[in-house]
C-alpha cells in the first residue's frame, strides 16, 4: 500500500445522505476478479443523469468526494472502495461512515476523513460556489483546507499511523505469529473444522 | 467482572491484547468464503507467497452468481461463470473445502453454515458478506468483512479489530409471544425504523428479552441477519436449550462426550446479571403488526396499516430530502395507504428469510390460493438443504399450484447478480434484506416484508397482511 501523507485535489460536493454501497456500485458491477476496472460501475445509475455531479466539469475530473452522512453503508463489498480509487478519488469526507466501509478504506489506501456536519456544510457552499476549488487534505495535521477554510477531521490514531507508514496488516499481524500458533496450540480439539464430516 | 456475552467471546478469542493504539488481535474459528469477494484475496495470496493458513477452518460456495433456473446448463453469463470458475481454481489450488452449485450441501453461505452444525456457540465467524451477523442467533460473534481482511483471515487466521460498545435490544410483550401475523421480521424492521440505519454503529447488538427466548433459531437468524441494517456490524442472541436442539445431531456439531463438555461451556456464554450496555433499546412487541419498507433504505420502514408519509413534516432537513428523494425513486404519494400499493413481483428467499420455517409460513397462507394476475412470484430456498426439505413436504406443489415459480438455491433477487432481477420501474415485495435503489435491478422499487406479509401481497397484488385475506 502506498503511503497517504497530504493530497490536494478538485472537491465534489454530494449532498445525499446514506449513500449505501449499491450506489457506490450495484451487484452486477462486481463480477470482476480484479482490484482495477471497477471505475465503470461507480454510482453507475446516478451517473446515467446528465445532471449528476460527476457528470459535471470540473467536477468529472474530482478526486475528494464530500458526501452526506452515513456514507458506505450496506453491502461489505470493497468493490465501493476500489471504484472510488480507480476513478480517482483518494479521500472520502463525511460526518459518519458505515463501519466496514471505513475498514475496507483503510485496508485499500482510501482516506475517510470524518468531519463534522456543520464543517461538510461549508465545504458543499465552498464546492458549490466556487466549482472547481482545490481542496488539500493533510493526514499528519488531520485538516482539510480549501481556500481560507480550514476544518479538522478525525481518524483513529492507528489508521493514521498504518495510511501514513503505507504499512501492509498482513505483515503487521504477522510478527505476532508466535502469539497465533500459541493460541492455536491451546483451542479445544472439539471445536468445528469444516472439512465434509 | 461482569461481562456481557460479546465481552465473553472477545475475550475468549485474544491472541494479542493491542497496545496503546493498537487493535485487538482476535483468533477465527470459522471464515465461509464465496465467489464475490474472495478472487482478489487469493490474487494476494499468491503475489505474497502465503498459503491459506487453515484451510480446515474455512469453507467456500457458490451462492451470489448462480442462476436458479436450468442449474445443469453452464452458467450463461461468461463473467459470473469467471468468478464462479475461479472460486473453484482458487479452493482447489488452495486446500478449502468447496460446495459448488448442484451439490446437496450448497446454499446461501449464511444458510449453510448453521444448517452444517458449523455455527457453534462461542465461535467467531467471519465471511466477506455484510449478513454474516446471522451466525449471532447462536450467540457466535460474526460479522461482514472486506476483501482486504478476506485475505487477511486466509493468511493468519486472525482479525486485528478494535473494541465495540455493546447495545441490548430489549423485545419484550406481556406473554413472550408475537402476535398473530407478526414475526421476527416485523420485529427487527420496527427496531432499525427505530434507532436508523446509523444506529447501531460502533456496537454490537444483544437481541433479550421474552420475546426472543421465545423464537425459534430460523426467527433469530432472521434477527441477527439484519443488524447490520441498523449499522451494527454484529447481532447476538445468547444460546439457550433451543440452540441446542437446533445443533445436537448436525453433521458438525460435537458429538458423544464432546457436546456434553460443549453444551456446558456453551450454558455459561450469558450476559452477567450484573453486567451495563453501552446502549440499551427497547421494543414493545404487543404494540407490533406487520411492518414494510416505504422508502430506500431499510430504516424507512412503518406498520403496514400506515399510509406513505410526507416529508414535509419531517422536520430535519437530510431525513426530509432523503424521504423526498426516496418517494420520487419509489413512485409513491405521500398520504397513499400502504396497503393500496400494488406489486409486480414478489421474492420469498434470501439469507434472511429463506429458511425451512420461511417457507413453510409462505406456503400455509398461499395453500388454496392463487397468486393475483400479473403479479409473479418467486420462490428461491436458501440452500438445496432447504430445497429438498420443502419439496420433501410438498410445499414446491402448494406454490406452483397457486402460479408461483419454484427455483433452485441462492441469493437470487436478493441482489440480482443472476438473472433473478426487476426490470425498471418494477415493484417488488420482498422478504429479503436492503431496498437500496436497485438493489433488485437498475431502477427496481423494493418493499422488504414477512414472508407472510409477502404471500398475503401475492394473493392480493397490493402490499397485504395474512388477515386481509378472506
Amino acid at each position: 500500500m502506498d503511503a497517504f501523507t497530504t493530497h490536494t485535489g478538485i472537491g465534489v460536493p454530494l449532498r445525499r445522505a446514506n449513500v449505501d454501497t449499491d450506489q457506490i456500485i450495484p451487484a452486477v458491477y462486481l463480477k470482476r476478479v480484479t482490484r482495477t476496472g471497477f471505475e465503470d460501475g461507480l454510482f453507475s445509475a446516478w451517473r446515467a443523469d446528465e445532471s449528476f455531479i460527476l457528470n459535471q466539469e470540473p467536477f468529472s475530473r474530482g478526486s475528494v468526494l464530500v458526501a452526506g452522512a452515513d456514507f458506505g453503508t450496506g453491502s461489505s463489498r470493497e468493490h465501493a472502495v476500489w471504484a472510488l480509487m480507480n476513478y480517482g478519488f483518494r479521500v472520502v469526507i463525511s460526518s459518519r461512515f458505515a463501519d466496514i466501509f471505513r475498514g475496507n478504506s483503510a485496508k485499500a489506501g482510501l482516506l475517510a476523513a470524518q468531519v463534522a456536519q456543520p464543517d461538510v456544510e461549508l465545504l458543499w457552499k465552498l464546492l458549490e460556489n466556487e466549482p472547481g476549488t482545490e481542496v488539500t487534505v493533510d493526514l499528519r495535521e488531520k485538516t482539510v483546507q480549501a481556500r481560507d477554510l480550514t476544518v479538522a477531521f478525525e481518524i483513529d490514531d492507528y489508521t493514521r499511523w498504518r495510511l501514513l507508514e503505507g504499512l501492509d496488516d498482513i505483515g503487521l499481524t504477522l510478527r505476532h505469529a508466535d502469539h497465533i500458533a500459541a493460541f492455536e496450540a491451546a483451542r479445544p480439539s472439539r471445536m468445528p473444522r469444516t472439512a465434509p464430516a | 467482572m461482569a461481562r456481557t456475552l460479546a465481552e465473553k467471546v472477545w475475550e475468549q478469542h485474544l491472541v494479542r491484547r493491542g497496545e496503546g493504539n493498537e487493535p485487538d488481535l482476535l483468533y477465527i474459528d470459522l471464515h465461509l468464503v464465496h465467489e464475490v469477494t474472495s478472487p482478489q484475496a487469493f490474487d494476494g495470496l499468491r503475489l505474497a507467497g502465503r498459503k491459506v493458513r487453515r484451510p480446515d477452518l474455512t469453507l467456500a460456495t457458490e451462492d451470489h452468481n448462480v442462476p436458479t433456473l436450468d442449474v445443469l446448463a453452464p452458467i450463461a453469463d461468461e463473467v459470473s461463470r469467471t468468478q464462479v470458475e475461479t472460486l473453484r481454481r482458487n479452493c482447489a489450488e488452495f486446500g478449502v473445502t468447496l460446495y459448488p452449485m448442484n451439490h446437496a450441501e450448497q446454499g446461501i453461505v449464511h444458510v449453510i453454515g448453521p444448517q452444517l452444525g458449523l455455527t457453534q456457540p462461542g465461535t467467531t465467524v467471519v465471511c466477506g458478506d455484510s449478513h454474516t451477523s446471522t451466525h449471532g442467533a447462536f450467540g457466535a460473534m460474526a460479522f461482514g468483512i472486506g476483501t482486504s481482511e478476506v485475505e487477511h483471515v486466509l493468511a493468519t487466521q486472525t482479525l486485528p479489530l478494535k473494541r465495540f460498545r455493546t447495545m441490548a435490544i430489549n423485545v419484550n410483550s406481556a406473554d413472550g409471544a408475537l402476535r398473530p401475523g407478526v414475526t421476527s421480521k416485523d420485529v427487527v424492521l420496527a427496531m432499525i425504523a427505530k434507532i436508523g440505519t446509523g444506529g447501531g454503529q460502533g456496537y454490537v447488538l444483544e437481541y433479550r428479552g421474552n420475546v426472543i427466548d421465545n423464537l425459534s433459531m430460523e426467527a433469530r437468524m432472521t434477527i441477527c441477519n439484519m443488524s447490520i441494517e441498523a449499522g451494527a456490524r454484529a447481532g447476538m442472541i445468547a444460546p439457550d436449550e433451543t440452540t441446542f436442539a437446533y445443533l445436537e445431531g448436525r453433521d458438525h456439531a460435537p458429538k458423544g462426550a464432546d457436546w456434553d463438555v460443549a453444551v456446558a461451556a456453551w450454558r455459561e456464554l450469558r450476559t452477567d446479571d450484573d453486567a451495563t450496555f453501552d446502549a440499551e433499546v427497547d421494543i414493545d412487541a404487543d404494540a407490533l403488526t406487520p411492518f414494510v419498507t416505504w422508502g430506500t433504505n431499510p430504516g424507512q420502514g412503518l406498520p403496514l396499516g400506515e399510509s406513505v408519509p410526507d416529508p414535509a413534516a419531517i422536520v430535519d432537513e437530510n431525513e426530509r430530502v432523503s424521504a423526498e428523494k426516496a418517494l420520487a425513486y419509489m413512485g409513491l404519494e405521500a398520504g397513499t395507504p400502504l396497503r393500496d400499493v400494488r406489486v409486480d413481483t414478489v421474492f420469498v428467499g434470501s439469507c434472511t428469510n429463506g429458511r425451512i420455517e420461511d417457507l413453510r409460513a409462505a406456503a400455509e397462507i398461499i395453500d388454496g390460493r392463487t397468486v393475483a394476475e400479473g403479479v409473479r412470484m418467486l420462490v428461491v430456498p436458501g440452500s438445496m438443504r432447504v430445497r429438498f426439505q420443502a419439496e420433501q413436504e410438498g410445499l414446491d406443489k402448494v406454490f406452483t399450484a397457486a402460479g408461483a415459480e419454484w427455483r433452485s438455491a441462492g441469493c437470487s433477487m436478493c441482489l440480482g447478480m443472476n438473472p433473478d432481477q426487476l426490470a425498471p420501474g418494477e415493484r417488488s415485495a420482498s422478504t429479503s434484506n436492503r431496498n437500496f435503489e436497485g438493489r433488485q435491478g437498475k431502477g427496481g422499487r423494493t418493499h422488504l416484508v414477512s414472508p407472510l406479509v409477502a404471500a398475503a401481497t401475492a394473493v392480493r397484488g397490493t402490499l397485504s397482511s395474512p388477515e386481509d385475506l378472506a
